[in-house]
């Protein structure tokens, strides 16, 4: 945070026109320079909020008084040098108590990955259902082999709907492939569109911010949930950083998602978070970036996502802001499977990591977006997930699922447990259906036919929620009976004690999270 | 024979045809105008050091050949860094990837890129050079790709995203599944290898090696021919 290089807040307006902007002149603007003074910044206060002391505006930020509305109507008026000012006076503990009050939703959540390292469908069916009745209300896939990529998209999506009607489902793939995949109506939302913070990063992409507004727009006239995602490190991971500190280019990223209209961002380092936690200070900024994220008003996603250290202590300490303050999404994602299968090169919590997880939930009281859920109960799920993945792939003429992958994916901890699948042919059906045009509804109707009702009919309402489009408002995830929580309705009302998300009095997810299996009743013990 | 097209002929009548249209648009440029071929990103590219089994012949054109493979390294391979991320050698990587394609019969051509340090864009340019339009791309840190012609830039038939995991073995049969592909085949995936602490233990040097990539990113310069000698 404040490099050496770093701009100078500033900005001057001159007939509703920015014509300078952090001490940079409108013709030497770059192209994100322009994106963000035509789209970015509100102009009618920016004058006034820009004279204000930064330490000022940090003190507001963390003091439980002044009101989150009265804090966006600041923030959202400054520029991206000034906005790296103000949080760059904030300790981490500052960060976190204005975390607490920033994020959008009242009710924190996290978000899982599930994947595996040989693409398994079945696989993937049965640790969607088994992560969605953990509490996850969204879920992500990737592949191994790009070409797997409708496959495991229909598998997520059946084996979640399966697990808990509402959870909505995504593949992050080549980004034309996965506006595809969820026009076809095989994923309900998109969080991999990457944005950057210099030009030469978007443009070495074949992007501009202008292709990324675009495709942005691509989703919502599609019913698609989408969130842009950024994250410190990764102008320094692609070579073009122009000597400016991660945490003023992560500023301007989340200028350019403001700027495009996007309801969210997944920020907080993310794949590149190797980097700002190999030099000091750069957890504390990597909390800055999410805290810089909700202050825009924007739904944040805070990464907590990739393999991160080799110490436990600091894989709690990467974790530790986001998980005390909570945010709409704590990790984007946790990994549901063992590390092992985590096709996104490892998360810094994984299916390991649970019962450890429910432990600081219940000990801290703090809702950190899971519960315990008993083991009949998840096999059950698990199996019926992929018995239904078994039937949409018979009724769609995919290559077929026999009952020992059924009965190994039910049981299955990692795909060292699945019997091998003929990969070639997956990956032929796999273009075949997209060649043959099958959709959302035809996997509707097959789970139909085959007497997976309750599952049909949760895709099907998937697939309805997209036509009326109501959870495509900030920060919005389903229950499940398809309600939406988001910024909208259940706005994040925190200041101070007495006041916000309290989990004690959420008391259904209070019982589950105290609800530890494992805990011994004294009863019961033998002394 | 199948009637020859006026190559100039056609590109004359679409310009014709679209500047009718008046949609003409204008270049957009990223660059000082002055710069035709200049080094990005400030600092100067290092000077390539003369490597004796890696020599330039020219610039690399476009193949006919449909059995040919193109390998298309990235800025900084051979001469200014040397060795991948977990030391494996340029020259025994490039070696690899040869012998997987000629075990299948196939011709490699080795080219290297200047426009780009990433590694989908440098597969984008390797495979519009590659007869059978299919290139294995290698950037300096050993990160790998089989990309082929009709793909998106950003997609890809085989990503090998950890350079860290990926051993000779490997990288011998990267060179033997692209040539697979290149006769129209359909081979098995090879078997991606995971290892969730790759990162943590070689982020900040892959940065640095990308960094040091980039820097010898030259914009406009086409791709060159490069002539390796393994023995």
């Amino acid at each position: 945070m404040m490099g050496p290089n770093d701009p100078k807040p500033s900005i001057t307006i001159e007939n509703g026109v920015v014509t300078e902007l952090d001490s940079k002149k409108r013709e030497d603007f770059d192209l994100i320079d322009l994106y963000i003074a035509n789209y970015g910044i509100k102009l009618e206060n920016a004058e006034k909020v820009m004279a204000m002391d930064s330490t000022k505006i940090a003190n507001m930020l963390c003091d439980p008084n002044v009101s989150r509305q009265d804090i966006v109507a600041l923030t959202t008026a400054m520029t991206p040098a000034k906005a790296e000012e103000v949080i760059s006076k904030l300790n981490f503990a500052e960060m976190i108590m204005a975390t607490q009050k920033m994020r959008p939703r009242r009710t924190p959540a996290t978000q899982c990955h599930v994947t595996n390292i040989r693409d398994n469908p079945v696989q993937i069916a049965a640790d969607a259902a088994d992560a969605a009745l953990r509490g996850f209300p969204e879920q992500e896939t990737t592949t191994a082999v790009a070409r797997y990529a409708p496959l495991n998209a229909i598998a997520l999506m059946v084996g979640a709907q399966t697990g808990r009607p509402g959870v909505i489902t995504q593949c992050s793939v080549e980004e034309a492939l996965e506006l595809s995949l969820g026009m076809r109506g095989f994923t309900g939302y998109a969080e991999t569109i990457s944005v950057y913070g210099t030009d030469k990063v978007f443009t070495d992409g074949d992007d501009t911010p202008w292709s990324k507004g675009f495709l942005a727009s691509c989703y919502a006239s599609r019913g698609l949930k989408m969130r842009f995602t950024s994250g410190s490190g990764s102008e320094v991971m692609m070579g073009y950083t122009e000597g400016k500190s991660m945490l003023y280019l992560e500023s301007r990223c989340i200028f350019i998602t403001k700027a495009s209209g996007v309801q969210g961002l997944q920020n907080g380092g993310v794949s590149c978070i190797g980097i700002p936690g190999s030099v000091p200070s750069g957890i504390r900024s990597v909390l800055g970036e999410n805290l810089l994220c909700m202050m825009l008003d924007l739904e944040c996603a805070s990464a907590n996502d990739q393999a991160f250290s080799h110490s436990d202590m600091r894989r709690t300490e990467r974790l530790l802001g986001q998980f005390i303050a909570g945010t709409d999404y704590i990790s984007s994602g946790y990994s549901s499977t063992p590390n092992y299968d985590n096709t996104f090169a490892g998360s810094n919590t994984d299916g390991l990591d649970y019962d450890d997880y429910y432990v600081m939930e219940r000990d801290l009281a703090i809702n950190g977006g899971i519960h315990p859920v008993e083991e009949e109960t998840i096999i059950k799920a698990r199996n019926q997930a992929a018995r239904a993945l078994q039937a949409v792939f018979a009724d769609l003429g995919l290559p077929k699922i026999t009952d020992e992958e059924v009965e190994a994916a039910t049981y299955a901890n990692t795909s060292k447990d699945m019997p091998e699948r003929n990969m070639v042919e997956d990956m032929k059906a796999a273009q075949d259906l997209m060649d043959r045009g099958i959709t959302g509804v035809d996997i509707v109707k097959a789970l139909y036919n085959n007497g997976f009702k309750e599952t049909a009919q949760a895709v099907l309402d998937l697939q309805k929620q997209k036509v009326c489009g109501d959870f495509l408002q900030t920060s919005a995830i389903f229950d499940e009976k398809w309600n939406v929580i988001s910024a909208v309705n259940d706005a994040n009302d925190y200041q101070g004690p007495g006041t916000g998300y309290r989990l004690e009095e959420d008391t259904d997810e209070w019982e589950r999270i105290k609800n530890l299996p494992f805990a011994i009743d004294p009863q019961n013990m033998q002394l | 024979m199948v009637q020859e097209i006026d190559e100039k002929l056609l590109r004359s009548i679409i310009r014709n045809v679209i500047a009718e249209t008046n949609q003409v648009d204008t270049p957009i440029s990223f660059q000082n105008e002055t710069a035709e071929a200049s080094p990005v990103n400030g600092d100067q590219p290092e000077p390539e050091k003369s490597v004796d089994w890696f020599k330039h012949v020219g610039p690399a054109k476009p193949g006919y050949s449909r059995d040919e493979v193109v390998i298309a390294v990235a800025p900084a391979f051979a001469e200014v860094l040397d060795h991948n991320l977990t030391g494996i050698s340029h020259k025994e990587i490039l070696r690899q990837v040869v012998a997987g394609i000629e075990e299948e019969g196939l011709k490699a051509r080795i080219v290297k890129v200047y426009r780009t340090s990433d590694v989908s864009f440098c597969g984008a340019e390797g495979d519009h050079l590659s007869g059978s339009g299919i290139a294995v791309a290698i950037q300096s840190k050993g990160t790998t790709i089989i990309h082929q012609k009709d793909q998106e830039p950003l997609s890809n038939l085989e990503l090998f995203p950890q350079a860290p995991v990926i051993d000779g073995d490997t990288y011998r049969a990267i060179g033997k599944n692209a040539a697979e592909y290149a006769k129209g085949m359909s081979p098995s995936p090879v078997p991606t290898v995971n290892d969730q602490m790759a990162r943590v233990q070689y982020q900040a040097l892959s940065a640095l090696m990308h960094i040091k990539e980039t820097k010898q990113v030259v914009m406009g310069k086409p791709a060159e021919q490069i002539e390796v000698n393994f023995n």
